[in-house]
């Protein structure tokens, strides 16, 4: 009776280990963090990208506006791919974008936007990038959308057409 | 006079070393014990990859700020959620992950004193 119930629960155990191993083997364990969080904006003080003077959060994000918050850098290869998007983006005059320029170095970053297009209305650039962390971004190009001073949505990687769609939805 | 002025100096200058010394510990700990999400698999202190280098200054200034461990730790979990931290926290998702090591050692445990007392 002992003799035949071990092996028959040994079988059991190895083969729900198995299985549970097998399904794990497919499972992607690359995390990507939530896109769909309503998190306030943090507050930055920054340098302009044009010239040197200072930009505090508080006055560019104002209420009852649609605010497309995307970090981008000259060096980035997406951002070049994204930046159509952008300037597509830019001819709506409901939402405003803001640029945070990552890591970059000036002359490289103004040849970037002579070349094709500058959509910011307003671009902060992020010297050491640590502001672009109080926003709980983590790569180039990401964006954010925000409306009164929530961000409602967050774009990891370079925009596509799906999400310009997705955003002139939402903001019209 | 002069004596206790040097004294003074060397002392301060001692002290602040410690204290250096310290932060520059504790932001490596901190470092350690995060999960890079840009290169998974490796700790935000192994890593080179933009981001790390931006969060270990993040760190290094919170530190200067005077926030301690836990406050650091708080605050990229809210950034970022809690797969940033190596270290999983107690809750209903990880109760299974904790325990479980446990009661597997309890059951190999009653094995071991059950197969005892039957040989007695």
């Amino acid at each position: 009776m002992k003799s035949k119930f071990i092996p028959l629960i040994l079988i059991l155990i190895f083969l729900i280990t198995f299985v549970i191993f097998f399904k794990g083997l497919k499972n992607s364990n690359i995390y990507t963090p939530d896109t769909n969080l309503k998190k306030e904006v943090p507050s930055f003080k920054l340098k302009s990208f044009e010239d040197n003077s200072i930009v505090i959060s508080e006055k560019i994000f104002k209420d009852n506006d649609y605010y497309f918050m995307n970090i981008w850098a000259s060096w980035c290869i997406p951002c070049k791919e994204e930046h159509k998007f952008l300037m597509e983006l830019k001819k709506d005059d409901k939402i405003e974008l803001i640029g945070f320029n990552y890591k970059d170095n000036f002359t490289n970053a103004s040849n970037f936007l002579k070349d094709l297009g500058n959509p910011y209305d307003i671009i902060v650039s992020d010297k050491d990038g640590t502001a672009s962390i109080e926003w709980g971004a983590y790569g180039v190009p990401e964006s954010f959308l925000v409306y009164q001073n929530i961000i409602i949505k967050r774009f990891i990687g370079p925009i596509n057409n799906e999400d310009l769609l997705e955003i002139q939805k939402i903001i019209r | 006079m002069k004596f206790i002025n040097i004294f003074l100096i060397v002392a301060i200058i001692l002290n602040f070393n410690f204290l250096k010394a310290d932060e520059i510990k504790t932001e490596n700990k901190i470092a350690k014990n995060l999960r890079c999400l840009i290169c998974q698999g490796q700790s935000v202190y192994d890593s080179d990859s933009e981001f790390a280098i931006s969060l270990k200054l993040v760190i290094k200034n919170k530190i200067q700020e005077g926030l301690s461990e836990d406050q650091i730790y708080n605050f990229l979990k809210m950034k970022y959620g809690e797969w940033i931290l190596y270290d999983p926290i107690f809750n209903r998702n990880t109760y299974f992950l904790w325990l479980l090591p446990i009661l597997i050692f309890l059951a190999g445990g009653a094995i071991i004193i059950k197969r005892f007392y039957n040989k007695k």
